[in-house]
């Protein structure tokens, strides 16, 4: 059975209709690639998903639940933002810690929590540093281990790995790859790289195939 | 900058002047002088305005008129700037204000007296003829006719009845503190009350329900029925509201819809006098002397809505109609004024607002 | 913030300095020395009534500026956030409601008031919060509306409920901005004189009335001066603790050019409509007030003042000397060089703040100063130092929107630092990283983001001459009455006549207010449409 499935989804701005019968189902622990062109509404998709943009029509359901009118605090659907969204007021170990809070966790357990997660993405002793002094891959690093610390039900990327060098790039996307293996969690790639798609997927679809 | 030329240009033209009679005073041309005056004197287009222009044609002495602000602030800022000041000739100072001006030595004696021929009673309150009376006016309680023709009440008639219970929250009053009026009002019952009485008969009037506002506007236009407040048909005004009233009506009217209780009127005498320090004596002397002149007093009815102190001129027909000059206003010495002004206004402030 | 090379800093702080010197600091020194001696300090501090009058000035000032935040986010939220429809309209109402004379506000806002609420200072208050919700909307606004909606987003994702977005994201990050506006208008309510004395109780007294009434109604200018130093005193103090915060606080963010769009889910749209609706009920309601006493006469409604606005004569051979188109043109003209003259000033500040270090501070506090200072003092210190050749200026024409300027400075400077500050220096190490020379690196990067401050800066500055604040009020005019100045006259007079045409005049200056901001707005508005159809929509 399908974990998630978006159907007939409908959207449009005030000046652009960008999802048209938007259908897309992904299995339990499946990484799925989605692929086009800038402005063909790939984020917008992933907003959908997670309950930032709400959709005109359609339903969006998570393992059975109908998701489409659940707040996005609420969906347990983790995301990772293409300009990571780090909170700049907090240091990297609060950053982490930040959704563990939110689930009401305490404060010495989270922070443990956060530093192991830190120690999972390679930034083990990270904890007390300003984001700002973050470097572009260690940002990302940062981004993907708040998303993933609160064990959501699904993980969306955003275009995660963009503005990137091509060495740095590639060594993440292989990061990325073995840790959402290791974790078997299900997750969409949002990306305009058909390599990258292939390094981290083990489907790819194009928007053109979702939308109707 | 269009509109400004007319100003930068009488600048220019003093400056050039000014730069020129200092080596050959005698023959040069009469220079051009500023008047400084209150804001509600009006700065250009009314007939006032004409009449100082026709004395400009005739004497070749280009007036300008400078606006300096209320009453109060146009003294404290001529106070500031003795020897130096902002203009030749001042206009508007009334005798709430006259000691301090004269104490603070804002004015100089004109080259030769002027107003010695206007009625002794208002030239007595500057002896030395430092500052020449030119107008005068009356604050006065007004009241709403209509308002006590429909209660079936008698308007009160005299400063006691105000504090008759059956006229209690009926009147608004002005903070002697912040506004003229209210202290003209305040020296009213001061010379009716005497020094050891006023005190009593504020207490009175604030049990009797008179309400406090710290200025003329908020007062008349945001409480007295008779313009179109809520609340209270009687108000400290002047005496000159009532034809205000009927000559400014919308729609036009013929008949009062004001009128003043006479014993409660203080008089107000306003004085102007040549400003210590002005370069153009000669000038500011012929100015001062046409401001008192009937051409320029003439003006002063509808223009300020205050009456001429030169006893020459006939008042417009509206005046005669609706403005009352009461026989006997009441009035207390400039000198008394000065020396008490901050103790009675202390006192009357603990009394009626602590 | 500080790769500028330092004299290029040095170099854009000296005008902002120079002119703070000249036309605040000298006036204000010389009348401090002609007016203050040891006895004057002592008679006046040693008083009981002094101090009465400085702790209601600070309690109530506290008291209203932390209602004006709490009420103003709300507005402030979705004015940042969402096109909805009449928002230039609501901005235009709010920022006329800040601007406009508050003799004739304070009139209208009265006359909504309840019996027992009247001349009371629940009733100030209410008034306080009401007429600078124009600074937290348009401080709070613009860093709000350049926020990254994303990283609420990102919250939310991590279960954040709106709430917690709300006080763990949003309010931490638009802190700066929070400190700016509530800095302002805590300066605006301490300083507090048109409101207090219409809408309070008789005898109600801030510092800065009975400064007034020390220095014009009993000439007592030493005692005046020595109350205006200890005003400015308290307050710098507060200058100096905000100007620190807005710098601890200062994150620097990935600002956004404009992240507003239409609500779309149906408890999105309730809550716009909501906030709109109420925030338009309360801000107009003394707008419509006003209009509506221009049309009342004691015997119904009548157009009369309207249609004799543009006459001089209003009744047959009686002229007022007051013309209102004059009057307006005044208004503007000098509006147009005052808001000149604060945003090229205001730039260079901006800009010389947010780089440098300690002279930039200085710079920040100084130029909040003259906005904090009695109207009288800065007024008759300029009276008394421009008055001898070469620099005898007290009856030229700029001086008056110079002193405009020199109220308007500070709101530039505080709308711009705090964007200024947080640019990301990613972006500008980005930038240096190609090969840009510092200050090319800056012309590229940080100019760009000072547009919309600028904009927001300059509708307040032009604003704030048009409802001629400060000390302009105690300069000498020859021929240039201005709208204000010709409403208060009209309605100093008696006559139902003159009191609808002053009326009139207001909702006159009103309008021209709701407009300007309204085609400010809609100016910027068109240039961000015009950079992202360039720069596509991602």
């Amino acid at each position: 059975m399908a974990h998630l499935s978006v159907d007939n989804v409908d959207l449009s701005f005030e000046t652009a209709t960008v999802l048209t019968g938007a259908t897309l189902t992904v299995d339990q622990g499946e990484v799925v690639a989605v692929l086009g062109p800038s402005g063909s509404g790939k984020s917008t998709l992933l907003r959908v998903i997670a309950g930032i943009t709400a959709p005109d029509a359609g339903t969006v359901t998570l393992s059975g639940d109908d998701l489409t009118h659940v707040p996005t605090h609420q969906r347990g659907v983790g995301m990772v933002f293409q300009e990571n969204q780090l909170f700049p007021h907090l240091t990297v170990g609060e950053n982490v810690a930040f959704g563990l809070k939110m689930v009401g966790i305490p404060a010495v357990e989270r922070r443990a929590t956060a530093s192991d997660w830190l120690a999972r993405v390679g930034l083990a002793g990270f904890d007390s540093r300003q984001v700002s002094a973050l470097s572009g891959g260690e940002a990302k690093r940062v981004a993907l281990a708040r998303t993933l610390a609160v064990e959501p039900r699904i993980v969306l990327l955003d275009e995660p790995l963009t503005g990137l060098d091509r060495e740095l790039h590639d060594r993440l996307a292989r990061d990325v790859s073995d840790l959402l293996a290791d974790l078997a969690i299900t997750a969409i790639l949002v990306t305009h790289d058909p390599d990258e798609a292939a390094t981290i997927a083990v489907r790819s679809l194009h928007m053109d195939d979702i939308n109707e | 900058m269009t509109i400004r030329k007319p100003a930068s240009a009488a600048v220019a033209l003093m400056l050039v002047v000014g730069a020129c009679s200092s080596d050959d005073a005698a023959t040069i041309e009469p220079a051009a002088i500023t008047l400084v005056t209150y804001d509600s004197f009006p700065d250009a287009e009314t007939s006032m305005n004409e009449a100082l222009q026709a004395f400009s044609s005739e004497t070749g002495i280009a007036v300008e008129i400078l606006v300096a602000g209320d009453t109060g602030t146009m003294l404290s800022k001529a106070a500031l700037t003795v020897g130096n000041p902002e203009g030749d000739v001042m206009w508007g100072i009334d005798n709430t204000f006259l000691s301090r001006a004269l104490n603070e030595g804002i004015f100089e004696p004109a080259a030769r007296p002027v107003g010695a021929e206007l009625p002794p009673e208002f030239t007595q309150l500057s002896p030395d003829g430092l500052a020449v009376p030119v107008d005068f006016g009356d604050v006065c309680v007004n009241y709403d006719l209509a308002w006590f023709a429909d209660a079936d009440i008698k308007p009160p008639t005299s400063l006691s009845d105000l504090i008759d219970p059956a006229y209690s929250d009926l009147l608004a009053v002005q903070n002697p503190a912040t506004s003229s009026p209210g202290l003209a009002f305040l020296l009213a019952t001061i010379d009716e009350f005497g020094d050891d009485g006023w005190q009593d008969y504020w207490t009175a009037l604030r049990n009797n329900g008179a309400r406090v506002f710290d200025g003329w506007t908020e007062s008349y236009y945001g409480s007295f029925t008779g313009a179109g407040g809520s609340g209270r048909p009687l108000v400290v005004s002047y005496g000159s509201s009532p034809p205000a009233e009927v000559i400014f009506a919308e729609p036009a009217r013929k008949e009062a819809l004001t009128a003043v209780i006479e014993s409660t009127c203080f008089r107000q005498v306003e004085f102007a006098g040549i400003l210590a320090g002005t370069e153009h004596p000669n000038e500011a002397a012929q100015l001062l002397e046409f401001l008192v002149g009937e051409t320029f007093q003439a003006e002063l009815a509808l223009n300020l809505f205050v009456y001429p102190t030169n006893s020459a001129v006939e008042l417009p027909q509206e005046f005669i109609d609706f403005a009352v000059v009461p026989e006997s206003s009441r009035s207390v010495g400039p000198e008394r004024i000065d020396a008490n002004r901050s103790n009675w206004i202390d006192t009357w402030t603990s009394l009626v607002l602590g | 913030m500080s790769a500028l090379p330092r004299r290029v800093i040095a170099a854009l702080s000296i005008p902002p300095s120079v002119g703070l010197a000249v036309f605040y600091v000298w006036p204000l020194l010389t009348l401090s020395f002609r007016a203050i001696d040891g006895d004057a300090v002592q008679t006046t501090l040693g008083r009981r009534a002094t101090w009465e009058v400085a702790w209601f000035t600070l309690w109530q000032a506290v008291v209203s500026t932390l209602m004006t935040l709490v009420v103003g986010l709300a507005p402030a939220y979705i004015v940042a956030r969402f096109n909805f429809r009449g928002r230039q309209l609501l901005l235009g109402l709010i920022t006329a409601l800040f601007v406009l004379p508050t003799v004739v506000m304070g009139a209208a806002f009265l006359a909504l008031l309840p019996d027992g609420m009247n001349q009371s200072i629940a009733a100030v208050i209410a008034a306080h919060v009401v007429f600078n919700l124009a600074v937290v909307v348009r401080t709070v606004g613009p860093l709000w509306e350049q926020l990254p909606s994303d990283m609420e987003g990102a919250a939310a994702t991590l279960g954040a409920s709106p709430w917690r977005v709300f006080t763990m994201i949003t309010l931490p990050l638009i802190r700066p901005a929070l400190v700016a506006a509530s800095s302002i208008v805590f300066i605006f309510t301490f300083t507090s004189f048109g409101v207090v004395r219409v809408i309070g109780a008789a005898g109600t007294r801030t510092l800065e009335v009975e400064v007034w009434r020390q220095a014009i109604q009993l000439g007592d200018i030493r005692t005046a001066v020595v109350l205006s130093i200890l005003q400015m005193v308290m307050l710098a103090a507060v200058v100096v603790w905000s100007s620190r915060a807005q710098r601890r606080y200062s994150q620097p963010l990935g600002l956004e050019p404009s992240a507003r769009r239409m609500p779309r889910r149906g408890s999105e749209r309730r809550q716009v409509a909501l906030i709109g609706i109420t925030s338009f009920a309360v801000c107009g309601a003394p707008l419509f007030a006003l209009a509506a006493r221009s049309f009342s006469t004691p015997s119904g409604w009548s157009i009369a003042a309207w249609t004799q606005l543009g006459r001089t004569e209003v009744r047959p051979g009686i002229r007022l000397g007051i013309d209102p188109l004059d009057a307006v043109r005044n208004s503007v003209e000098n509006a147009l060089w005052a808001t000149l003259f604060a945003v090229v000033i205001g730039a260079l500040a901006s800009l010389a703040i947010a780089a440098a270090r300690n002279t930039g501070r200085f710079l920040d506090v100084g130029m909040m100063l003259p906005v904090g200072t009695s109207a009288v003092t800065v007024g008759f210190g300029m009276l008394i130092t421009f008055d001898q050749a070469p620099y005898d200026w007290r009856a030229e024409w700029w001086l008056v929107p110079i002193g405009h300027a020199l109220v308007a400075v500070p709101f530039v400077v505080r709308a711009t630092v705090g964007v200024l500050r947080s640019v990301d220096p990613q972006l500008h190490a980005a930038a240096a990283t190609l090969g840009a020379s510092p200050t090319r690196a800056w012309q590229t990067v940080v100019v760009p983001f000072l547009w919309r401050p600028l904009t927001v800066g300059a509708t307040l500055a032009a604003a704030i001459s048009l409802g001629e604040f400060g000390a302009t009020s105690f300069l000498s005019r020859s021929d240039s009455e201005t709208v204000p100045i010709a409403i208060e006259q009209l309605l100093g007079r008696t006559g139902s006549l003159l009191q609808a045409q002053g009326y009139a005049m207001a909702t006159v200056l009103a309008v021209v207010t709701i407009a300007l901001v309204a085609a400010v707005d809609r100016s910027h508005q068109l240039r961000t449409l015009a950079r992202s159809t360039i720069n596509g929509p991602n």
